[in-house]
């Protein structure tokens, strides 16, 4: 049977070879739409990763605070089937996480990754007259490297410059560009408790994504509980795991443990992830409607073959060449085209990425300086198994026609 | 094999259409090994007809044609192309060599579908058939590099390619000057000669090819006359 193929590539060979001209149209239609998939490939799920990966990077992987999913049931109501409860006022302080420091230890014996204790308040940040609403951190710097890049985040003086002044606090650029705050400034600081404090601008942070840049600050997690008004407060405990893809099971685990509110980083983005999820099922349509599309280069191609080498197939025929040997010939042909195009598309799909990597862009969100790509092989992989099968496609039906041609109307014709 | 290497029983072919045409009504003939068999008859009397339902390229609206002891009715289309590759060779009036392909590619092409011999062999076995025909210095020529009588004696070269026990040939000569169409009867005339159990039907308008039949069919309006013009009786070389 190898023979039959041998005859088979041969005469499809000869066939594309014969016509150069529409071969090269057909090569570059399929080149074009896997070079331009690859590209949108790359360059939609490049921006995704890398808002994901500054996303992960600059909040804790796991949120654990000191809140439940559920309110815990009231004594009445677990002692009676009915009870009506009157009188209650809500606490105006914060629970906070019970003995933080037994939990830490006891999460610390099996957490794949690492955890630091914080304080998390609202509060208006004031100077020189302007006001502007603010979360205030507070954290252990020793432990804060553990589970945030914060360390690596500072501009204009360092993390330990919290020690170094009473009541010092570190502001997001952006936050500190919206008072005209510098380092060396004193600013107020009024939480939500109703308790201020009066703290010096010791460092700026930046992380690149705006949202947290215009909002965060950070102090020590003792200023952070002198501001709740309330000493030995813990309200969060934040985590850092070694795979950030393990973080929404880890964050159930400690949930289970501990009884206090566990988010995962995809939980708490949910919305943008499922959002990511919308891009890209609407990526892949297009790339495969792009990749559909120059198929029909192809099924134009292999039908104008088809159409002229009807008499060649009526003589094929005669001489005893099966229907399917037929059939093969020309899908052989479109699988060449489809073949080279592919070749030919994922050279120009690797050039086209790293030219688009080249593009300098100013966002609003992100502090990217340019455009952001991912050489993921998948993408090639699946363009090509588009470009194939689309190919595969687009020739067989002329080359059903063609081996369903009965050569003596064609022989008779001749004639 | 010693019965005949064709046989047609009432064979007959009906075109459809809003008027159904009769190419051909009820024929019975036979062709017998070492046979020459002229097919005659005046233009459109369907004897191109018969010649493409006796090489299985159209089917019989009834009748059966049995090729070799082989009844091919109830065979699908691959299997009456296989009986064909395996058993019959075709020479048309118009040479019908692929383009792009080469004199040696051009007659290699059935042996490569049938894939009896291996390569090798399949090459010296078409550069032995060229050179029998007159054509070994032409063998890389394309058939666009030849001449029409030079084409004609490949496109017979191809139908000698796989060894068929029945060459079947439309108009042979129908394009070829005097010199070339008595080269081209001789060939066929030649492969009966050379190996017993063979035979050549040919149709032909060419009172002087018919002549050197064995045996002439006279075909008008679909059926064969009756008498036959030339009987040869019992042609069993």
């Amino acid at each position: 049977m190898s023979g039959m193929r041998g005859l088979v590539f041969s005469i499809a060979l000869t066939h594309i070879r014969a016509r150069m001209r529409q071969t090269l149209v057909g090569v570059m239609g399929v080149a074009i739409g896997v070079g331009f998939s690859v590209m949108m490939a790359a360059l939609m799920e490049g921006s995704q990763n890398d808002f994901v990966a500054q996303l992960v990077d600059s909040l804790p992987h796991i949120s654990v605070t000191d809140e439940q999913r559920e309110p815990p049931r009231q004594p009445a109501d677990i002692v009676y089937d009915a009870a009506e409860i009157h009188g209650l006022t809500t606490r105006v302080l914060r629970p906070g996480i019970k003995n933080p420091f037994a939990i830490m230890a006891a999460l610390e014996g099996w957490l794949p990754g690492t955890l630091a204790p914080s304080v998390q308040w609202k509060a208006v940040i004031r100077f020189a007259g302007r006001d502007t609403a603010a979360s205030v951190t507070g954290i252990d710097p020793r432990r804060e490297m553990n589970v945030s890049k914060l360390p690596t985040q500072i501009r204009s003086g360092s993390l330990d410059n919290l020690f170094k002044a009473s009541n010092a606090i570190i502001l997001g650029d952006g936050l500190a560009k919206k008072i005209g705050a510098r380092v060396g400034n004193s600013i107020v600081v009024t939480a939500g408790s109703g308790n201020t404090i009066s703290a010096t601008v010791v460092a700026l942070s930046h992380s690149g994504v705006s949202q947290v840049d215009d909002t965060q600050s950070y102090v020590l997690i003792k200023t952070g509980q002198i501001l709740a008004g309330q000493t030995g407060l813990v309200n969060e405990l934040r985590v850092k795991v070694r795979d950030v893809m393990q973080a929404r099971e880890v964050a159930r685990r400690i949930e289970a443990e501990t009884g206090y509110k566990s988010v995962s980083w995809q939980e708490a983005h949910e919305d943008l992830l499922s959002a990511f999820q919308v891009r890209n099922i609407i990526m892949y349509t297009v790339v495969s409607a792009i990749l559909m599309v120059a198929s029909f280069g192809t099924y134009n191609i292999i039908s104008t073959i088809t159409h002229e080498k009807t008499r060649d197939i009526a003589i094929m025929k005669s001489l005893g060449f099966a229907s399917r040997v037929i059939r093969q010939i020309f899908v052989v042909e479109s699988m060449m085209i489809g073949v080279l195009g592919l070749l030919l598309g994922w050279v120009l799909g690797v050039c086209m990425t790293w030219g688009m990597g080249f593009i300098e862009i100013k966002s609003p969100f992100m502090d990217s300086t340019h455009l952001p790509v991912l050489y993921a092989p998948a993408h090639y992989v699946i363009a090509g198994l588009v470009a194939l099968s689309a190919s595969v496609i687009a020739g067989y039906f002329p080359a059903r026609k063609a081996a369903s041609l009965q050569p003596v109307e064609i022989i008779r014709g001749a004639s | 094999m010693t019965g005949p290497l064709i046989e047609a029983r009432g064979v007959t072919r009906i075109l459809d259409g809003e008027v159904p045409t009769t190419l051909i009504a009820g024929v019975d003939m036979s062709v017998a090994p070492g046979e020459f068999l002229a097919i005659t008859g005046p233009s459109g009397s369907g004897k191109s007809s018969l010649l493409y339902l006796l090489g299985l390229l159209d089917v019989p609206t009834s009748g059966e044609v049995i090729i070799a002891g082989h009844a091919t009715s109830a065979l699908d289309e691959d299997a009456r192309a296989r009986l064909r590759l395996e058993t019959l060779g075709f020479v048309f009036q118009f040479h019908f060599l692929l383009p792009e392909f080469s004199a040696l590619e051009n007659v290699m092409l059935p042996m490569r579908a049938l894939g009896r011999w291996p390569a090798e062999r399949m090459q010296e076995r078409a550069h032995e058939i060229l050179a029998s025909l007159g054509l070994a210095g032409h063998t890389h020529k394309r058939p666009d590099q030849m001449s029409g009588g030079q084409r004609q004696r490949v496109a017979i070269a191809r139908a000698l390619a796989n060894d068929p026990l029945v060459v079947l040939a439309d108009e042979p000569t129908g394009n070829l000057d005097t010199a070339s169409t008595a080269q081209v009867i001789g060939i066929l005339r030649d492969m009966i000669a050379g190996e017993a159990g063979k035979a050549v039907v040919v149709v032909t308008h060419d009172l002087g090819l018919a002549a050197q039949a064995d045996r002439r069919i006279n075909i008008i309006d679909g059926r064969v006359a009756v008498p036959d013009p030339s009987p040869v009786s019992d042609v069993t070389r």
